[in-house]
């Protein structure tokens, strides 16, 4: 699964890079979205992908019986879900605003400080 | 005890300030005493460096663990320079302090000047090469200061960047010099290096480390084709002149020669260098010197000339060239500080510094004429003065030297010629002749302005008539920095009619010569000066255009102000390098094992489509619908591989960011196609690029080795130790608990800024209220 999966993520990567690239700032905020998310991915399947044991002790034992899915990348990916929502909504607002005091869509008419 | 004075020294500087507050105008007389403090406790060393001929040690750590100490060591040549620089710096600062009488900045000169004094006292007694670079530096540093210490004036701050520039940019020669010398030599002292010579001068890095240590020391010390930054130097305050830009810093570079002589000198290499370079410098020096008719760059050409004889006996290197060039350096030290000193008075008492517009002051200054006079003899080479001594001497060594004799001898004699002209209109021309008027009524300077010059020409005087005192402190410098004898060096004002002694005679009476038709000579010179505009000096303005130009041009290209160019550039900056560590550095294994199911294939099939067809839509709601439709699919990936808990976050996130998006995305503008087809290939390669080399950076990943699971501590302890079934949640919440408080902090702020930009809108400047939308920008 594992090799699939690189494929994959290089695929959501050069998707992610692509809309980064645009000039429309509504692209760039799609760009980052599916930048966050292949990030994700990679950090969870580098790991090893483990099908059908998850990380968690059964009821009555000190540990779980046989090994189970690495529960350390999974707690790693799943700061790094929220905060990468965090990061999309305010960028989000930030444009939005961004586009009430500039009126301009294009990232190229937003490259000097003064407007 | 050395090292507690100079250091102290620094204290001093800083204290100037406090000093002026308290103490007025005689700050720089009181101040003087410091220095004059360490001549005397110098001249107490005397018996033992001298009488004894061992030099004293004053040893002290500094970096015990680099090998870096603040050993000092007063030997022959650095208790002579030790002297000038304590002596001359005491005189300069008495005259300073009248010369800038009042001037608002006065403090901060003292400040600078002492600072300077002291950088330069450790760089002649360091023992240590790493020391001597930083009083190196130290010195390039203040002298900079000191340049520029008239900053309102453009011309002086231009000087001054010149000046840093030229001695900087040597000084990292310098320092690569120093290293190799460090490392050929095994060794960072000065004195172990000095007994090394054998191993040094035979060693692979020998050209090179002698070609950078070079460099540092003729741009420092002004050497031919770097000799245009001192004549422009000349924009600092006349002490200053007097002090750094004749004196000593620009003998710093030849102090470093002379102190590598025995580790690195007598090669061919050595020899012819030295000799070409100081031969042309001291022509260079003494026919641009004539050209001038302002009396400081007139003695700052004559500079020049006297730093290139320098050098060039030191390239002779024979026994007597350096016995010639200690008394030369000292000879010259004297006479050109006392005529500094000079031309300052005339500028502080007349108003103007062009020798043409004076005449006939001696009845109105007969004192300062006295002076100027004298030290003008001495710069001449006129017996019964040390400068004859000093030039008889140089030019009978030019006469032993073994490579380019004629041609050496040929600019000695020329250089010569033009020098005692030189001297004349410096002391002759203000001084004689006919009364003129200049800008301000000319009379005799305060006392403590004519202290400094009569102490020097006196100086100047007295070893000339009594040069045997002069004896054991000649042949102990030259015993330490080459030849073999120190005891038996006899100077003598009179050896008999000899061949430097006619040389010097011819050469008299044609500087007469030239003098008397100055006026011409110069005419007939201007025409020379469109070639001059090709000097060295328009490479120097020529290369610092172009270093502007392609700083220019390199933030055109890198920091344009376009967001996607920064992010292409940076990943393939990323891209580049990887690739490079991935392919030549490493040969990394691929893990290619095909173990699928088809619903995970299913799976992975929907992730791509989604992102694909994100960038493919041409509306927004599409684009974010797909974006879903791939968020859903790594939930469901989480969930087929046992991670439970990132599908259920997985899963809110995306029904959170559909909210967002919807409250948000559709307030902002459409989709647009803003770039060019072209522009959108060149796009595709990089993100290909980029998404390739991650693909194939985690294929290596798996391929190759792994390292043992830090996880499995927290596998084990989860439930002893954090009494939780779920070891993800204890992981969060125990093990790594304080991440999860960055995490909740990051959001926090996050949606205070959310919050902030939702509900505040930016006031205007000037106070307006919300700011009006505007329909079109202007950007």
């Amino acid at each position: 699964m594992e090799p699939l999966m690189a494929v994959s993520i290089g695929v959501l990567f050069a998707c992610a890079i692509y809309m980064m690239l645009r000039r429309s700032i509504v692209k760039l905020v799609i760009g980052l979205m599916l930048l966050s998310n292949a990030a994700n991915l990679l950090i969870f399947s580098t790991a090893g992908m483990v099908r059908g044991k998850p990380p968690l002790v059964p009821e009555g034992l000190a540990s779980p019986a046989g090994s189970v899915a690495d529960p350390l990348p999974q707690a790693l990916v799943l700061t790094a879900i929220v905060i990468a929502f965090g990061v999309l909504s305010f960028s989000v607002v930030l444009l939005r605003r961004a586009w009430e005091v500039v009126r301009a869509d294009d990232l190229d008419k937003m490259k000097d400080t003064d407007t | 005890m050395m090292q507690i004075a100079v250091l102290s020294g620094f204290v001093l500087a800083a204290f100037a300030p406090l000093l002026y507050r308290w103490l007025g105008q005689r700050t720089a007389a009181i101040m003087a005493l410091y220095p004059l403090a360490i001549v005397v406790w110098l001249l107490a060393q005397w018996p033992t460096v001298v009488g004894g001929g061992d030099p004293v040690w004053l040893e002290m750590a500094w970096v015990p663990g680099m090998d870096i100490t603040l050993t000092f060591f007063i030997d022959g040549l650095g208790l002579l320079f030790g002297l000038l620089i304590a002596g001359i710096g005491a005189l300069v600062l008495v005259y300073a302090g009248e010369y800038l009488r009042g001037h608002p900045d006065l403090p901060r000169f003292l400040v600078i000047i002492t600072a300077f004094m002291m950088s330069m006292l450790g760089l002649v007694l360091a023992d240590n090469l790493v020391t001597l670079f930083v009083f190196w530096e130290l010195t390039s540093i203040t002298s900079y200061l000191l340049i520029g210490f008239n900053h309102t004036d453009l011309s002086a701050r231009k000087a001054a960047l010149q000046g840093l520039f030229v001695t900087v940019a040597g000084g990292l020669a310098l320092l690569a010099g120093l290293v190799m010398l460090g490392v050929a030599g095994e060794s960072w002292s000065l004195a172990e290096l000095a007994t090394r010579g054998e191993r040094l001068r035979g060693h692979d890095l020998y050209t090179p480390m002698l070609i950078c240590l070079l460099l540092g020391a003729f741009t420092k010390s002004a050497q031919f084709p770097f000799h245009f930054w001192l004549p422009n130097a000349m924009a600092a305050p006349t002490p200053v002149s007097a002090y750094l830009h004749s004196a000593t810093m620009v003998k710093a570079g030849i102090y470093l020669m002379a102190r590598l002589q025995p580790s690195l000198g007598g090669t061919e290499l050595w020899v012819v260098t030295l000799s070409l370079v100081g031969g042309v410098t001291m022509f260079t020096g003494a026919f641009l010197a004539i050209r001038h008719t302002n009396v400081k760059k007139l003695l700052a050409y004559s500079t020049v000339m006297a730093l290139g004889t320098l050098t060039m006996l030191l390239g002779i290197g024979t026994e007597g060239a350096l016995i010639a060039f200690v008394t030369f350096l000292l000879a010259h030290s004297l006479y050109k500080g006392a005529l500094f000193m000079v031309a300052g008075i005339l500028d502080h008492e007349t108003g103007t510094k062009d020798v043409t517009a004076m005449g006939g002051l001696r009845a109105l200054m007969p004192l300062t004429s006295g002076v100027a006079l004298v030290a003008a003899l001495s710069l001449a080479g006129v017996p019964p003065l040390l400068g004859f001594i000093g030039k008889e001497l140089m030019l009978d060594s030019v006469l032993g030297a073994s490579h380019f004799m004629a041609l050496l001898l040929l600019l000695a004699f020329m250089a010569a010629i033009l020098t005692i002209a030189v001297a004349a209109v410096v002391a002759l021309r203000p001084f004689f002749g006919e009364q003129r008027q200049t800008p301000r009524a000319a009379h005799e300077p305060p006392l403590a302005m004519l202290l400094g010059p009569a102490v020097l020409a006196v100086a100047s005087l007295l070893l000339g008539l009594v040069p045997g005192g002069l004896d054991r402190l000649v042949g102990v410098t030259v015993a330490g920095i080459g030849a073999a004898r120190a005891g038996d060096v006899h100077l003598a004002l009179w050896h008999g009619i000899n061949l430097p002694l006619l040389i010097s005679l011819v050469a008299l009476v044609l500087g007469w010569v030239t003098y008397r038709r100055w006026d011409r000579v110069r005419a007939r010179l201007a025409y020379l000066d469109p070639l001059m505009a090709r000097g060295p000096e328009a490479g120097y303005d020529a290369v610092m255009t172009a270093i502007v130009r392609v700083a220019e041009w390199q933030t055109r290209a890198l920091q344009n102000g376009y967001l996607r160019n920064y992010l292409a550039m940076t990943l393939l900056v990323l891209v580049g390098l990887v690739g490079h560590a991935f392919f030549f550095r490493h040969a990394p294994q691929f893990a290619f094992s095909v173990d699928v199911y088809l619903h995970e294939a299913v799976v992975a099939g929907l992730m791509i489509a989604g992102a694909v067809t994100a960038c493919l839509m041409k509306s927004r709601l599409a684009a974010v619908a797909a974006v879903g439709v791939m968020g859903f699919s790594i939930a469901l990936t989480f969930v087929l591989f046992s991670a439970p808990d990132l599908a259920i976050t997985q899963l809110l996130v995306e029904t959170l960011t559909v909210i967002l998006l919807v409250l948000v995305l559709f307030r902002l503008p459409r989709f647009a196609n803003l770039s060019a087809p072209t522009e959108r290939l060149r796009d595709l390669v990089v993100a290909s690029a980029f998404g390739i080399m991650v693909t194939l950076l985690m294929l290596a990943v798996l391929g190759g080795e792994r390292l043992p699971r830090i996880s499995d501590y927290m596998v084990e302890n989860s439930q002893p130790l954090g009494h939780g079934h779920n070891i993800v949640n204890v992981i969060l919440v125990d093990f790594r608990a304080l991440d999860t408080l960055g995490e909740i902090f990051v959001l926090a702020l996050a949606a205070i800024g959310v919050y902030a930009m939702l509900r505040f809108h930016a006031a205007a400047p000037g106070g307006r209220q919300p700011t009006p939308r505007r329909e079109e920008d202007d950007g």
